[in-house]
């Protein structure tokens, strides 16, 4: 198979990048800093992720295509307003999660961002429903997002205005008489945004923000950075045999559309009204031991009732963190349970969501 | 470090006496990338050429430790279990894993040199 490359790769490169090959793409995993440096940097000042191998899908916009999106996703988008982003998830008649995305209502269109590993298949689930001349996977845009507590200054300095964006909303912007698209927004637990913007200027943006104190980041902290925030990675935390309810991403599914007709619906109201035999929950061991995927978890009379979906080591938190799916009798903030790592049985302690929370001085981005 | 022997598990091994302190190549730790997580053996165990003798643990991936001899663990390196970070800062000095007592001595001849072990690093990572 022929590995695909972004527009950024050569920067990549000149950075010394290590190379992960990563959903049909050579991706950065790491540079000459390290995960946990780089991490850091995210964490404490302002870091760049090159996420153009995440795919961009454009519909154009009608009431009609409002209708037959709401068919297959459970977002509420009739009162998503221009420049409004959600998260959402393509989903099957079971309620396993196909994708999870962010749809984000622009001027004359709906932008979808979809994971990288996916996004061919979610293209062909969506065209089951909307007609093909509708919808756009559009090759010729980079994804660009830069991240932490600096990005805001720094962005500022390379595209005016972009300060006054709130939280998941975007907005038009221009870079060299190119437009471009900014919405706040992120996969960190900081403040961020995420730019959309042709192949032929990703280069000398992420140029201009790295001279204006910015860091290229790998994968590798990207991974650490969005598991001390909580949040999903597709294909480990959730998938085909996931469903929103069983996450604990209940609150992503609109409440004035649990009561429509969408792919999954059915399931995920009975679910909702009965409950779910199992759940996503954070553990943090008491050890500093990681418990990676596929760890299994036992209860206290050795009783399996789990298992790990990602594990590692927090460089923010300072410990050991997973998340996984556990019974739902067990899955209250500090239930006791043990891990199964190299045939020890380490203790570790159910708890909340994320595991790292930025305190705001100034409340205007709610991360 | 001209006493000092290496392994194809990238451990290296340094004698004084009877005694012979264990840790990880640079080398190794360059490919493992930043260490998270140190297991060493128990103190006053018996451990086995090539066996397992601990783990390291990097935010991406899990290695096991192999001792390159025989012999009783007289001593382990607590300050790399408590702070895993000097073993990236440090892998062939203060960032020892354990020291043993040797079982039989004539194992460390089936160990490479210096030179020997730069040139195995060299081209088994290219």
């Amino acid at each position: 198979m022929n590995i695909k490359k972004t527009a950024l790769y050569e920067l990549h490169k000149k950075h010394n990048a290590k190379f992960v090959e990563f959903a049909g793409y050579s991706m950065p995993i790491q540079y000459s800093e390290g995960i946990v440096k780089e991490h850091n940097i995210t964490r404490n000042k302002s870091g760049i992720f090159d996420v153009s191998h995440m795919g961009q899908l454009f519909i154009k916009y009608s009431n009609d295509i409002t209708d037959k999106l709401q068919e297959i996703l459970p977002t509420d988008l009739k009162n998503l307003k221009i420049n409004q982003s959600k998260y959402s998830f393509l989903m099957k008649e079971n309620g396993g999660i196909y994708d999870d995305l962010i749809i984000t209502r622009m001027k004359d269109q709906y932008m979808i961002i979809l994971n990288a590993a996916c996004k061919q298949n979610d293209l062909q689930i969506i065209k089951n429903t909307l007609d093909d001349q509708n919808l756009d996977m559009n090759n010729n845009l980079s994804l660009v997002a830069i991240q932490g507590p600096e990005s805001k200054t720094i962005l500022e300095n390379v595209v005016s205005n972009v300060s006054k964006l709130k939280f998941m909303n975007g907005e038009n912007f221009t870079f060299k008489n190119n437009e471009i698209y900014i919405t706040r927004s992120g996969y960190t637990g900081e403040d961020g945004f995420e730019i959309s913007l042709p192949n032929k200027v990703a280069i000398s943006f992420v140029e201009e923000l790295i001279s204006k104190g910015s860091t290229l980041i790998g994968l590798g902290a990207r991974d650490t950075l969005r598991l001390e925030a909580g949040l999903c990675l597709y294909g480990h935390d959730i998938n085909e045999n996931t469903s929103p309810v069983e996450a604990n991403l209940k609150w992503a599914i609109s409440k004035n559309r649990i009561n429509d007709n969408f792919i999954g619906s059915h399931q995920i109201k009975k679910q909702i009204e009965e409950g779910v035999s199992k759940l996503r929950v954070g553990i943090k061991p008491e050890t500093r031991v990681i418990a990676r995927e596929s760890t299994k978890i036992f209860d206290e009379k050795d009783n399996e009732i789990g298992k790990v979906t990602s594990g590692t080591f927090g460089p923010s938190v300072n410990a050991s963190i997973a998340m996984g799916y556990i019974s739902n009798s067990h899955s209250k903030k500090d239930t006791k349970v043990y891990l199964e790592v190299r045939g020890k049985k380490v203790p570790a302690n159910v708890c909340d969501l994320p595991f790292y929370k930025k305190s705001y001085v100034k409340g205007e981005a709610n991360v | 470090m001209s006493n000092t022997k290496f392994s194809k598990e990238h451990e290296w091994i340094t004698l004084d006496g009877e005694v012979g302190t264990i840790g990880i190549t640079k080398h190794a730790t360059e490919m493992l990338g930043d260490i998270v997580f140190a297991e060493l053996p128990e103190k006053g165990s018996n451990v086995e050429k090539d066996g397992t003798a601990g783990v390291v643990e990097s935010t991406k991936a899990a290695s096991d430790v192999y001792t390159p001899v025989s012999g009783e663990v007289v001593e382990i390196n607590q300050s790399i279990v408590d702070d895993p970070s000097k073993i990236n800062a440090d892998p062939e000095g203060g960032a020892w894993f354990f020291k043993l007592k040797l079982k039989d001595k004539s194992e460390l001849d089936t160990l490479m040199n210096k030179e020997e072990y730069d040139k195995f690093a060299k081209e088994t990572s290219a």
